[in-house]
């Protein structure tokens, strides 16, 4: 068989689909949008009754920069932030740090203190604009001074909205941005998650992420079974602390890959809504339907965009956008057809923005609810990506769950696998890249215009911001409160009101995690390969 | 002829190891023998495993932007530690970086898009001249 005649995920693709391929009871499994099993979509209007969220992933060189980046989206119609953190900041390190030098607010921005985040959000109303933090093994001390910073706003603590990534079992198996080893890893998160179900009536503690493992390499079931173990994870933490699963299933948040296979994508989608239904009633028992109603962030696959004939990824990106609309994603991210080569640019990420709001406005796709549902096609390969994804979560079930696997580095490898059999399909042919393997240019390729420039000064310039104000802050206040912090990670209490409290006196990310290092060590991965 | 012995390596910050970890599996199957030593490696822990690996080849990858100063950082330690394995480099490479990078004195540079049969090719023939020197 050959890529032709599969998906992505290697599921047989028949010729065409008759009503015979879909197995009886389908008005079952589907429900209606906004009911159980939620196939159909998490609220009865869908995109009639609202659209999705526009937030595009920003967030580069200090907060003043970064903070220009979301002005600029904003006053182009975006409707909500998504902020990107420099490595240092998601690794827990100062920008003065000597591991930090070359990294300093190269992928996203660089946050040191509270007050950095104050910065960050200078003219943004916290209180109306929901922001989402790709954040995991700092995501406490980043929630804590985003909380600081909103109370320097005079905004309500009940009016934030946003999402905090917060899901660092996936940063083992994919981005690795972890710091300390995986069990208080698990334990910071589930610190975060139970906090704000108390504080945080309109936040998402946490985004499971199936994006980063599809992003490395795994395919569109693998993808679905790992978000899900994850998930399962998570629960059943909270629920051994004593938490009921319906106190904070209904802020669980999830997030997945729209890559280029788009009835397949769709498929997952829908899937995916129905796997979480099911997992939340049969395993854990909510009596809430909120609490079995799964809701998702899309982004689209950086893996698919190629440097060669770089304005092809427009249309990837585009394909993309659409699945995830068509999947029922409640916000949306769309890449910029530059970033094969560097940060976006202002136009191509203007024209990311725009391909959301012509798909929106002009498509048509918005006006009613799953509008697929009942294709003999996309019924069936729904069908077939859950009973696929069940099978591999079995798997992980009998490997002992979600952290036990990762630990024997079993979804490490399929990933790894899977990712290598993807480029070599490219190499051979097998696998059509428009532009990379047919179609390919003659000799020059087109340049792009302007590209993102990094700025070399940001690192020692912010580096002096962040000594300024250590300087000016009262150090025996910050010393007691970051006392308070490590006494909270040491007696087993949860880490997030000391943690605040420590970003209002000043102290620093570095610092801060620092604290959580000495009391938990740092984890090194296994050599797996 | 002995098999190319190749060390891979992330330095600086970036966990993302898809592209390294396709790199490794190649190169095994092109019949190199290949240590990968992971994420977030010091210039320092990547020339001392090339010198105690007897490595000809030395691979990095670097998918956050980082690679000039990352690659000066793992050329001057080179120097320093004597080790005389060549240094390759990949990643989100920019083309007018990736001239900048050769002059250097990077003896390879895969930005992104870089087919993965002629990464391949590069290492081994850069492995060869290495034995042959």
């Amino acid at each position: 068989m050959t890529t032709t005649d599969t998906t992505d995920a290697g599921i047989p693709v028949a010729p065409v689909y008759v009503q015979s391929d879909v197995a009886p009871g389908l008005a079952e499994r589907l429900g209606a949008p906004g009911a159980p099993p939620f196939t159909r979509g998490p609220y009865p209007t869908m995109y009639r009754g609202q659209l999705w969220t526009m937030r595009q992933f920003a967030g580069f060189g200090s907060p003043e920069d970064a903070n220009a980046r979301f002005h600029f989206l904003l006053e182009r119609g975006q409707s909500a932030l998504s902020v990107a953190f420099d490595l240092p900041t998601q690794l827990g390190y100062d920008s003065a740090h000597p591991s930090a030098r070359a990294d300093v607010g190269r992928v996203g921005v660089a946050v040191d203190t509270a007050d950095d985040m104050v910065d960050l959000f200078d003219g943004i109303p916290l209180d109306r604009i929901s922001v989402n933090f790709t954040i995991n093994a700092t995501a406490p001390i980043i929630l804590a001074m985003y909380l600081v910073a909103a109370e320097r706003q005079g905004a309500a603590s009940a009016d934030l909205a946003g999402t905090l990534q917060n899901d660092i079992l996936k940063e083992f198996l994919a981005r690795k941005t972890f710091i300390y080893p995986p069990a208080p890893s698990l334990r910071l998160s589930c610190d975060v998650i139970e906090y704000a179900a108390g504080a945080l009536p309109r936040f998402n503690p946490i985004s499971i992420t199936g994006y980063h493992a599809r992003e490395a390499g795994c395919t569109a079931i693998q993808e679905l079974a790992l978000a899900m173990a994850n998930a399962i994870a998570y629960s059943e933490a909270l629920v051994a602390r004593g938490l009921a699963f319906d106190s904070f299933a209904p802020r669980l948040s999830f997030h997945f890959a729209t890559t280029m296979d788009l009835f397949e994508e769709v498929a997952k989608l829908r899937a995916a809504r129905r796997l979480w239904y099911r997992i939340a009633t049969e395993r854990f028992g909510a009596s809430e339907p909120a609490s079995g109603r799964l809701r998702f962030f899309s982004g689209n696959a950086g893996t698919t965009l190629t440097p060669q004939q770089p304005l092809n990824n427009v249309v990837r990106s585009t394909i993309q956008c659409l699945g995830a609309v068509l999947g029922g994603a409640q916000s949306i991210h769309v890449m910029g057809y530059d970033e094969a080569f560097e940060i976006p640019s202002e136009e191509a990420v203007t024209l990311s923005l725009r391909t959301q709001q012509i798909i929106a406005l002009e498509s048509g796709v918005a006006r009613t609810a799953d509008p697929l549902a009942g294709s003999y096609f996309v019924e069936a390969l729904t069908d077939e990506l859950e009973m696929r994804a069940q099978a591999l979560l079995a798997e992980i079930d009998a490997a002992g769950g979600a952290a036990a696997a990762i630990e024997a580095g079993t979804p490490q490898r399929w990933i790894a696998e899977s990712a290598y059999r993807f480029e070599r399909e490219v190499s051979s042919g097998d696998r059509p890249r428009v532009g990379v393997n047919v179609y390919a240019s003659d000799g020059d390729e087109p340049q792009l215009g302007d590209m993102f420039a990094a700025d070399p000064g940001v690192a020692e310039r912010h580096a002096a911001r962040t000594a300024a104000r250590v300087a000016a802050r009262d150090p025996e206040a910050c010393r007691s409160a970051t006392d308070a912090v490590s006494a909270a990670a040491r007696a087993d209490g949860n880490v997030m009101p000391p943690l605040i409290a420590a970003a209002r006196a000043g102290a620093t990310l570095g610092e801060l995690a620092d604290v959580f290092r000495s009391v938990f060590g740092e984890f090194e991965e296994p050599a797996l390969w | 002829m002995s098999p190319t012995r190749v060390v891979l390596a992330k330095p600086g910050l970036d966990g993302h190891d898809r592209g390294i970890k396709v790199v490794a599996m190649a190169l095994r199957d092109a019949g190199a023998e290949v240590v990968y030593l992971g994420i977030r490696r010091t210039p320092e822990e990547i020339w001392r495993a090339a010198l105690d690996e007897d490595a000809d080849v030395v691979g990095v990858s670097v998918l956050s932007g980082a690679h000039v100063e990352l690659a000066r950082e793992l050329l001057a330690e080179r120097a320093r530690i004597g080790a005389g394995a060549a240094l390759v480099v990949g990643g989100t490479i920019p083309a007018e970086d990736a001239v900048a990078l050769r002059a250097m004195g990077v003896d390879a540079v895969h930005p992104v898009g870089a087919s993965l049969p002629d990464v391949v090719e590069s290492v081994l023939s850069l492995g060869s001249k290495e034995r042959t020197a």
